[in-house]
């Protein structure tokens, strides 16, 4: 048994230690919120908080977790960063299909909390690790700049 | 938690002990010696180089391109026409010591028999009850590819006559059995130094530059002398156990290519204490101010390459963070890294173009090759950017060594996602 | 992608309504003389095809139906404004729900099948969803009407309440819809003016966007049904090939698997309590596979195979003027070979499907553009009739038309059939993109004579490819040519004397092929506006004066032109080792006119520094949505082009995740303006506009920058550096 702390809440899960935390998230506590696009840490689309830091879940052992906290999309706009970005991206239309968006809130919200008021430069180094095939970028980097003016 | 590591890692060796012992019921000295067979065959790593990539354990078969040809690994398996059923005891050992195997069929020095020389009797014939004890599989070796006159077993007796010493080992009184037994680790069993020492002109191991650094298989095997800069003069014993017992540690960057193999294969299995026997006799290893020097934590130098922290923030950040600190694992931190320092990038360019790997406690440790999707100036960039970065110099990597490296790199089978 | 050319929807609909289970109006609309042309799927009888879209329940829940699906374009929320603008309803009371399979209420008249594709889905709905909301506002204010003895004409909506305005009663929808349903159904409803629309031309907010900021969206791989499993699979490398063997007993031995379930040669699943364990147990399966016929088959191979086929004529798609003749005369001559590489679509949800199969039934949850074509794939796998087959369509994390495809719910519904319990599917991305329907590797041979003054007089295209309409939609074949395969080059928005266009159709061995974003103009649009831009270099005239000189008939291709060169600062000077390209098209029933603007460093890196573009697309539902999806499908356009190829060694796609197969990232993005032109020309289709315009643009600019020209893609590979 592994406990994990997600959300707030506390969870017991009887999975190898080695089990990436993407899967444990969707397929054992059901949170489908954060998605599987890859499995190799390169489109970021499972991009989840670990004591606020944002990591790719496909490649994080539930394991290496211990204690440490984990935030997802589904709890995400219980922070500040992350409510003002679900906010920005409704005001700037971000959304096309939408899959690729859990994990682009999680990085924009790890990026805001780290820094609040990003440069382009920025942005290209917190965010270039999310693919979006939608092409959404233009929005996403609005988006972010006015999450920090808000 | 280091302590910790170490722990988990005797647990995780008393589980593949349990794993692997027969189950058959043999006498229980029997099954000693095979447990005893298992752990030797592990320090002396026979797994990685007979075996290939993703195949079955021991099978053999595994490509070495040599500059005369291309040799392959045999079979290790009980298997009556392929493998070593029907090795004699004497046999064994001969093979093991002198490099002659059944039929006075002379060895190619791939084996590094001139390092198993030193085993004692003992532990040659627990390797071979151990290898004895797994399941026969029938699994011909391909041919050798090699041009005369290096087709010539018997030309190996010359080669020999210069290169094995054909001697066990023995301890030196003045030292302590904690560096003795390091010496049997890393000379006789580990034979590190096929890799690490430099060679000479007919091959053989270049002793008065022993663990001065050296190129294998276009890999860097790295200097393990004392030499501060060079060497591992600055490391703390416990970045040294820590490193050799799971492949990492803060500041000083990941294992990868064939050391990330005998990490995974052979040195993370090791008892804690034999660890540290490594580590005590590594320390008396006289410095040699040989290759690249390791990385000096400081600054990086002037402004990045564009290209290259492009690139760099799109394709890799996933894992290793902006600033290198590794995101998902501790494998994944790259700062400090002797890859990173050397200027010639050699490493580097091998990690960038073939991936590597390394079976972890906590699951499998990957990079993929990039040659897929990214071109040879953009590689190049790359890897300057990382060596200005977590190496902290400027880097010289060119396009044409990523292009002579993607020439030359065997695609290894794709890596497993999740 | 036009399978067949119907007539435009009739502007007059027939009605059907019912009353629903539990009360409540249900509108139906038939569409006269609609059936013949839906060749195969029409019923026999071919005169009656209700439509089902708007359903309101006695509690006043207003329920659009929709016929298309959404895959990111904003469809669902353009659907809801059409059917909201004239029921006098906001927004956000209308909830959608994907129509449920059934080709006869739901099919796309533009592609006679129940399909989201080909940028269809405005102009096939612009009518008739307003009209079904039209036609059930008038029911429901003639209910109410009689209920409080007035003249209908009295009564106003507002906010899906009916207001008697002289007396200030109301009743609310849920109150009359009942009633309603025994209304008689007007033979004609009168829709708004364009000046009189208060929700179509707004910049309304997409109403499936909040779920898809929190979370709480459904796409198809979320789907959880009690008690499932989870599954992935390994599909074989090779078309044709066979398992040869595989370790059953060490995947079993994973903690986790419960099943290895073989679908045939072409599959294999392992099936866990999770993913991980599905994963890590088809890793220990370890399938090898025998690559069969196509076993030796490499690009290069298919690459000289389509050369070969491209020497001999093809089926002639338009011949006017005399090109042969015309360009043997010409003062100067020009020919170019153009080749497009074959693409994946790696939409960035991978292919999935949950399944739960039983003896008599069978309920699948996946996301398709296709839900017909799936409803069969489970039947026709399972034995079961469709009706017995459940489809709940799900959102879709991007599609591009490889969800136009059902292969992987056929190979689904074979494994899910094997097992008693429901079971959810995914692909890894390896399999998906080792496994998708490609976009075709085209091979195109252009031609083209100018006259002393440079003036275009002669024109031959021949375009050499396999045909995706001839597996997906034979009837959409004309006697052996592929309409999609020449969209873009037998129909040019230039004024040219002499053309000749025809078409090689050629299968490569091995190779799936399918619908990808932007179609025949994808491809075409990118020769044509490539081979221009030669011209004018070779007519030494600037490109956008050069094309100006063709459009002199072709007004709104003209004003786009115009508005990109305009706003892009066309002309004006630029930084060293910059360069500007344009490109203009007519496709999907817009026009279209994009300008990129590119610096090539001196390593050979292309970095865009902006795009601009200007569209017609004549009505508009969402202005921002079109924004929208030019940004988008320029990005995917730029990406590809940039970078993508899939290529084979023996047989096998050497490409696997986004690793080698590379996506455009946000610090490669260009800054992007979009300038519409809004008038009132029936709408055209938009979502794969950008896509088309990109290639052409980023080819031209590159030219302008370094004078190299790429005639071949990806470009970032054929670029040399300086
Ligand atoms: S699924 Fe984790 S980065 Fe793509
Ligand atoms: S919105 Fe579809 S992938 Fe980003």
């Amino acid at each position: 048994m592994i406990s994990l702390h997600i959300n707030g809440q506390t969870h017991q899960v009887d999975v190898p230690e080695d089990m990436p935390l993407l899967w444990v998230l969707r397929d054992v506590l059901g949170l489908t919120g954060t998605k599987f696009g890859c499995g190799i840490a390169q489109c970021g689309a499972c991009t989840v908080h670990v004591e606020g830091e944002a990591v790719r879940s496909c490649l994080y052992p539930v394991g290496a977790l211990g204690e440490k906290p984990v935030t997802t999309i589904e709890a995400v706009g219980r922070t500040p960063a992350g409510a003002k970005v679900q906010k920005a991206w409704l005001e700037n239309e971000v959304v096309q299909c939408g899959y690729c968006q859990s994990g682009q809130i999680m990085s924009a919200a790890a990026l805001l909390t780290q820094t609040p008021k990003p440069t382009d430069a920025d942005i290209d180094a917190a965010m270039s690790g999310n693919i979006c095939r939608c092409g959404t970028y233009v929005r996403i980097r609005d988006a972010i700049h006015s999450a920090a003016e808000a | 938690m280091i302590m910790t590591g170490l722990i988990r890692n005797i647990a995780a060796a008393a589980a593949l002990v349990l794993a692997f012992a027969p189950v058959s019921a043999r006498a229980d000295a029997q099954s000693d010696l095979v447990a005893r067979g298992e752990y030797v065959t592990r320090a002396a790593d026979c797994v990685a180089c007979h075996t290939v990539p993703g195949g079955k354990q021991f099978t053999g078969g595994r490509p070495f391109k040599l500059p005369f040809g291309v040799l392959y690994s045999p079979n290790l398996t009980p298997d009556e026409t392929t493998g070593i059923a029907g090795y004699s005891d004497d046999d064994w050992v001969r093979m093991l010591h002198e490099g002659v195997g059944r039929g006075g069929k002379h060895l190619y020095p791939a084996m590094p028999y001139a390092s198993y020389t030193g085993m004692s009797r003992e532990d040659a014939l627990a390797v071979k009850a151990y290898l004895m004890s797994l399941a026969p599989v029938h699994a011909p070796a391909p041919e050798n590819d090699i041009g005369f006159p290096f087709n010539q077993r018997w030309g190996m007796m010359f080669w020999n006559l210069l290169n094995n010493p054909n001697k066990r080992f023995e301890p030196d009184p003045a030292k302590s059995a904690e560096y003795n037994r390091g010496a049997y680790l890393v000379d006789t069993l580990g034979h590190c130094g096929e890799c690490h020492t430099p060679r000479n002109l007919t091959m053989g191991l270049k002793n008065s530059k022993k663990f001065a650094g050296a190129e294998q298989e276009g890999w860097l095997a790295y200097n393990l002398t004392s030499d501060p800069k060079s060497g591992l003069g600055g490391w703390t014993d416990e970045q040294l156990a820590e490193y050799l017992s799971t492949g990492q540690t803060a500041g000083r960057g990941p294992a990868s290519g064939p050391m990330a193999e005998a990490v995974e294969h052979s040195l993370s299995h090791l008892k804690p204490e034999d660890i540290k026997a490594i580590v005590t006799y590594l320390r008396g290893v006289p410095g040699q101010p040989d290759g690249p020097p390791a990385a000096v934590a400081g600054a990086s130098p002037g402004p990045a390459d564009p290209l290259g922290e492009r690139l760099f923030a799109q394709a890799c950040a996933g894992c290793h963070l902006p600033n290198g600190a590794g995101r998902q694992s501790p494998w994944a931190a790259l700062g400090g890294a002797h890859t990173a320092a050397d200027p010639a990038g050699t490493n580097l360019v091998k990690v960038l173009t073939e991936g590597t790997q390394l079976n972890t406690r906590q699951g499998l440790m990957f990079m993929h090759p990039f040659t897929g999707a990214y071109n040879d100036r953009e590689l190049a960039a790359l890897g300057n950017y990382v060596r200005s970065q977590f190496g902290y110099q400027p880097g010289a990597i060119t396009p044409e060594q990523i292009a002579k490296q993607r020439e030359e790199a065997s695609p290894k089978p794709s890596k497993p996602s999740t | 992608m036009r399978i067949n050319e119907l007539e435009a929807p009739s502007r007059r609909f027939l009605l059907k309504a019912s009353v629903l289970a539990g009360g409540g109006l249900l509108l139906g609309l038939r569409l006269p003389g609609l059936a013949r042309a839906q060749g195969a799927a029409a019923d026999a009888g071919g005169s009656f095809m209700p439509n089902a879209f708007v359903q309101i329940d006695t509690a006043g829940k207003i329920t659009l139906i929709a016929p298309h699906t959404e895959v990111g374009q904003g469809i669902d929320t353009a659907q809801a404004m059409l059917v909201g603008e004239e029921l006098e309803v906001g927004l956000d009371q209308i909830h959608v729900q994907p129509a449920p399979p059934d080709i006869k209420k739901y099919v796309d008249p533009n592609l006679g099948d129940q399909a989201t594709g080909g940028s269809t889905s405005i102009r096939s709905d612009w009518t008739r969803l307003r009209q079904a909301g039209a036609t059930a506002r008038v029911m429901l204010v003639g209910a109410a009407a009689k209920q409080w003895g007035v003249d209908p004409a009295t009564c106003h909506v507002e906010r899906g309440v009916i207001h008697h305005d002289e007396s200030g009663r109301t009743l609310g929808f849920g109150d009359v819809a009942s009633a309603a349903a025994g209304e008689p159904i007007p033979t004609e409803v009168k829709l708004k003016e364009q000046s009189e629309f208060k929700l179509l031309g707004t910049n309304a907010k997409r109403i499936d966007t909040p779920s898809k900021v929190d979370g709480t969206a459904v796409f198809g791989i979320d789907a959880k049904v009690p008690d499932m499993k989870f599954g992935t699979l390994a599909l074989v490398p090779t078309k044709g090939g066979r398992l040869v063997r595989m370790d059953e007993a060490a995947a079993r031995k994973v903690p986790g698997v419960r099943d290895v379930i073989r679908a045939g040669d072409e599959a294999v699943a392992v099936i866990g309590d999770h993913m991980w364990a599905a994963k890590q147990g088809l890793e220990a399966l370890a399938p090898v596979w025998d690559g069969g016929a196509n076993g030796a088959v490499t690009l290069t191979s298919l690459v000289a195979a389509m050369d070969k086929a491209s020497q001999k004529q093809g089926v002639v798609a338009k011949d006017e003027g005399g090109a042969a003749s015309a360009i043997d005369k010409a003062a100067t001559k020009l020919s170019a070979i153009y080749e497009l590489p074959f693409l994946s679509h790696s939409p960035m949800e991978p292919l999935n499907c949950t399944l739960h199969i039983q003896p008599d039934k069978a309920e699948i949850w996946v996301g398709t553009q296709v839900p017909v074509r799936a409803q069969k794939a489970v039947a026709d796998a399972a034995g079961l009739a469709p009706e017995a087959v459940t489809v709940n369509n799900l959102y879709m994390g991007g599609a591009f038309g490889r969800r136009l495809d059902v292969d992987s719910v056929e190979v689904a519904a074979k494994i899910a059939k094997q097992v008693s319990y429901p079971v959810k599917l995914v692909w890894t991305r390896e399999e998906d993109l080792r496994h998708d329907y490609y976009r075709p590797y085209y091979y195109d041979r252009v031609s083209a004579g100018l006259d002393g003054d440079g003036k275009l007089v002669g024109w031959t295209h021949r375009v050499t490819g396999s045909s995706v309409m001839a597996r997906w939609a034979p009837p959409g074949m004309k006697g052996g040519l592929d309409p999609d395969a020449v969209e873009g080059a037998a129909d040019t928005p230039y004024e040219v004397p002499a053309t000749f266009v025809d078409y090689v159709r050629h299968e490569s061995d091995g190779m799936n092929t399918g619908w990808w974003r932007g179609v025949g103009p994808t491809h075409n649009v990118f020769v044509t506006e490539s081979f221009m831009d030669e011209l004018a270099v070779a007519a030494k005239q600037d490109a956008v004066a050069y094309r100006r000189s063709m459009l002199g008939k072709n007004p709104r291709a003209l004003a786009v032109l115009n508005l990109a060169a305009e706003k892009s600062g066309w002309g004006s000077p630029l930084p060293p080792r910059c360069g500007r390209g344009v490109s203009v098209q007519f496709a999907f029933g817009s026009y279209v006119s994009c300008v990129m603007e590119v610096e090539v460093s001196p390593k050979g890196e292309i970095l865009l520094r902006k795009a601009t573009v200007a569209i017609d697309c004549g009505l508009t539902v969402n202005p921002d949505t079109v924004v929208a999806q030019i940004e988008g499908g320029l990005i995917l356009g730029l990406s590809t082009a940039m970078y993508n190829e899939i290529t084979l060694t023996g047989g096998a796609v050497d490409q696997s995740n986004f690793h080698d197969y590379r996506a455009m990232r946000i610090n490669e993005a260009p800054k992007i303006s979009v300038h519409q032109i809004r008038n009132s020309e029936a709408p055209g289709g938009v979502g794969e506009t950008g896509t088309a315009a990109a290639a052409p643009a980023l080819g031209n600019a590159i030219f302008a920058a370094t004078g190299q020209r790429l005639r071949k893609m990806p470009f970032a590979s054929g670029l040399r550096g300086a």
